[in-house]
């Protein structure tokens, strides 16, 4: 068991360094000049002209082989030195580390509740196979499934802020914001619908609520088919199991046979779905957050990306990385206690 | 034969079926559609009649109506079903390439070519896709060239996965060991006798891909670095519609024509293609049948 997480573990550090090499490699595609930017300190290296752009290349050694160029930067990366993002105007860290929170709360709002919806109607339409309400539930989340993010979530702003002006976009009303730099207001996480409460202020609790009903309703809806859909084949399959038909013939009552007996088996493979699917969310809020204007990890990923800001995308992809990494883990050390059948390896 | 009679009886994918008929018709019968004026450079570039900025309701000039710098939504929408069968098919083609050879070589001759070509597809699995491809985008340039690019670098591994586990499987059953007993070369082999029977489930994973790929490319150009202004492409159309959408305080729907026509386009386009893949994946999944 542990050796099994160690070794998992250690597969960690090379992934990392094969995704460096590919950012690097990626890097340094454009020319010494355009990569001069990311160094800079100011705009100032262009008002000197062609000649201070050469000696700036030449001071941070921009046409140095690629290894050696490598090797300095890694050495930075190794320090804890993820460099200065331009996009956010703050060291590529620090930006990371305030923009966690926002997309965390995004996450747990959207990811739990439409976890239990998914198993819901995965199971509900497992239970009543190729009958209505399997039909309904298969149309439903197959329009959900083909609706692109973005269209659903223009749609929601469409609707709920422009028409109704319920959810505004944003992440907070402009008098919360500032309430909540105020002096009086003490940032615990950095999360602000858990500092409101945390501070006892629920006008701003509703308010940063009401900022983040929009998206997870568009999250939940645009993500939950793939769970729902692992649920039903699970569902079934466990259905058929001789155990099922054991406990029906006992005399049980069939919907005791269902929810308890067959449903927690089908569990175990939607472990495995929706660890990877928390993962995706949790680097994969690109579009959501940029429709919704929510500053977020996933906003600024997108921004700095195709503003082709190097180190800000590199300390994105370590990020995601890790997430990715240790949260397939955890689901294989949690499945053995889901399924004492299953021995680690 | 089986496959096919599943998919015409059950009114979902049978839908499916058909809605992407009508996208093929609507991509053939393109110039006839929506006839390209004879200034234009590449009937890719949408036709706009004028330069001003607010959208234009439909009308006998522009069906669909025009949208931000008055490019016409109808001749986009027409022209936009070609974008994206080139970009959905184009992609998912180059991918499943790629990733049949990757996961055939690793499969078949396994040890450390294995390892390491499993360990590379877990590395690109761990980048994240969309941010992946908008580097890659952003670096190339925009065009409908480059998304293709970006989106097959990082969308190849699935395709590897697939077809590494399924050559493992069927490379011990005995028709594979006859073969070979005759002297069949290797590439023989997995060209002739082991990858035709990997083939449904690559057909579904692919089926499934083709509908996200679009939506992929869309979301690129949607986040700026897609295709040229004025491209034929429904993610950049949808794109304009962004400014839009907010309408004026009396009036919140009136911009409705330049969200509602490119989103039901690429909707009804993706839709169908998950329709046909959830069907095949039924029919091809033995824990489905009664």
């Amino acid at each position: 068991m542990m050796t099994y997480a160690l070794r998992r573990l250690l597969m960690l550090p090379v992934v990392l360094f094969a995704l460096s090499l590919m950012i690097f490699a990626l890097q340094m595609s454009l020319s010494p000049t355009q990569r001069l930017a990311a160094y800079a300190p100011s705009d100032d290296y262009l008002k000197g002209g062609q000649e201070s752009i050469r000696l700036m290349i030449e001071e941070y050694g921009l046409n140095d082989p690629f290894l050696e160029q490598y090797g300095r930067w890694i050495g930075n990366i190794l320090q804890g030195n993820l460099g200065w993002s331009e996009t956010a105007r703050q060291p590529v860290a620090a930006a990371l580390a305030s923009l966690f929170p926002a997309t965390m709360e995004l996450v747990v709002l959207a990811f739990f509740p439409g976890l239990l919806l998914a198993i819901w109607l995965g199971s509900r339409a497992g239970i009543h196979h190729n009958r209505w309400p399997d039909h309904l539930i298969r149309l439903f989340t197959i329009l959900g499934w083909s609706f692109p993010t973005y269209v659903f979530g223009l749609l929601m702003l469409l609707v709920f802020y422009s028409t109704l002006d319920w959810f505004p976009p944003g992440r907070l009303s402009q008098w919360a914001v500032t309430e909540v730099t105020s002096v009086g207001f003490t940032r615990y996480t950095g999360a602000n619908t858990i500092d409101a409460l945390l501070n006892g202020n629920l006008a701003v609790f509703w308010d940063a609520m009401r900022h983040l009903i929009a998206p997870v309703i568009t999250l939940t809806y645009v993500n939950i088919a793939s769970i729902t859909r692992v649920m039903r084949t699970s569902m079934l399959e466990t259905l058929r199991q001789d155990y099922v038909r054991t406990a029906r013939a006992k005399g049980m009552p069939r919907r005791v046979v269902e929810l308890h007996h067959a449903r927690r088996n089908a569990l175990l493979p939607v472990a495995t779905i929706a660890g990877m699917e928390l993962a995706y969310m949790m680097g994969g809020l690109v579009i959501t957050e940029t429709i919704f204007d929510y500053a977020g990890l996933g906003q600024f990923a997108a921004k700095s990306a195709s503003s082709l800001d190097f180190p800000a995308v590199l300390g994105f992809g370590l990020y995601f990385a890790v997430v990715l990494v240790v949260l397939n883990l955890l689901v294989d050390l949690i499945y053995p206690l889901l399924d004492p059948r299953v021995k680690t390896r | 034969m089986r496959v096919i009679r599943y998919l015409l009886s059950n009114p979902m994918s049978l839908f499916g079926l058909l809605l992407l008929l009508a996208f093929v018709l609507i991509a053939v019968f393109a110039p006839v559609l929506a006839p390209p004026q004879e200034f234009q450079l590449s009937p890719y570039d949408t036709p706009r009649a004028g330069f001003w900025a607010t959208p234009q309701p439909p009308s006998d000039l522009a069906l669909f109506g025009t949208t931000q710098g008055q490019y016409d939504i109808y001749y986009a929408v027409i022209w936009g079903t070609r974008t994206a069968f080139k970009i959905g098919l184009g992609v998912v083609a180059i991918s499943v390439l790629i990733g049949m050879t990757v996961g055939a070589l690793a499969a078949f001759y396994g040890g450390i070519l294995d390892e390491i070509l499993m360990r590379i597809a877990d590395v690109f699995m761990a980048v994240p896709f969309l941010i992946a491809a908008l580097v890659l985008t952003a670096i190339l340039g925009k065009g409908i060239v480059p998304i293709m690019i970006a989106l097959t670098t990082f969308g190849w591994m699935g395709y590897a996965r697939v077809v590494r586990s399924e050559i493992l499987r069927i490379r011990e059953m005995d028709y594979v060991n006859a073969a070979r007993s005759y002297g069949a070369s290797d590439l023989r082999l997995i060209v002739l006798h082991i990858l035709p029977n990997a083939f449904f489930p690559v057909l579904v994973l692919a089926t499934m891909a083709t509908g996200s790929m679009v939506l992929s490319a869309s979301a690129l150009s949607f986040l700026g670095v897609g295709t040229e202004e004025g491209y034929a492409d429904w993610g950049q159309f949808i794109a304009y519609s962004r400014n839009w959408i907010v309408g004026q305080a009396d009036n919140p729907f009136q911009y409705w024509y330049t969200l509602a026509f490119p989103g039901a386009a690429i909707f009804l386009f993706v839709l169908a293609w998950n329709l046909v893949g959830d069907a095949l994946r039924d029919v091809l999944d033995p824990r489905h049948q009664a």
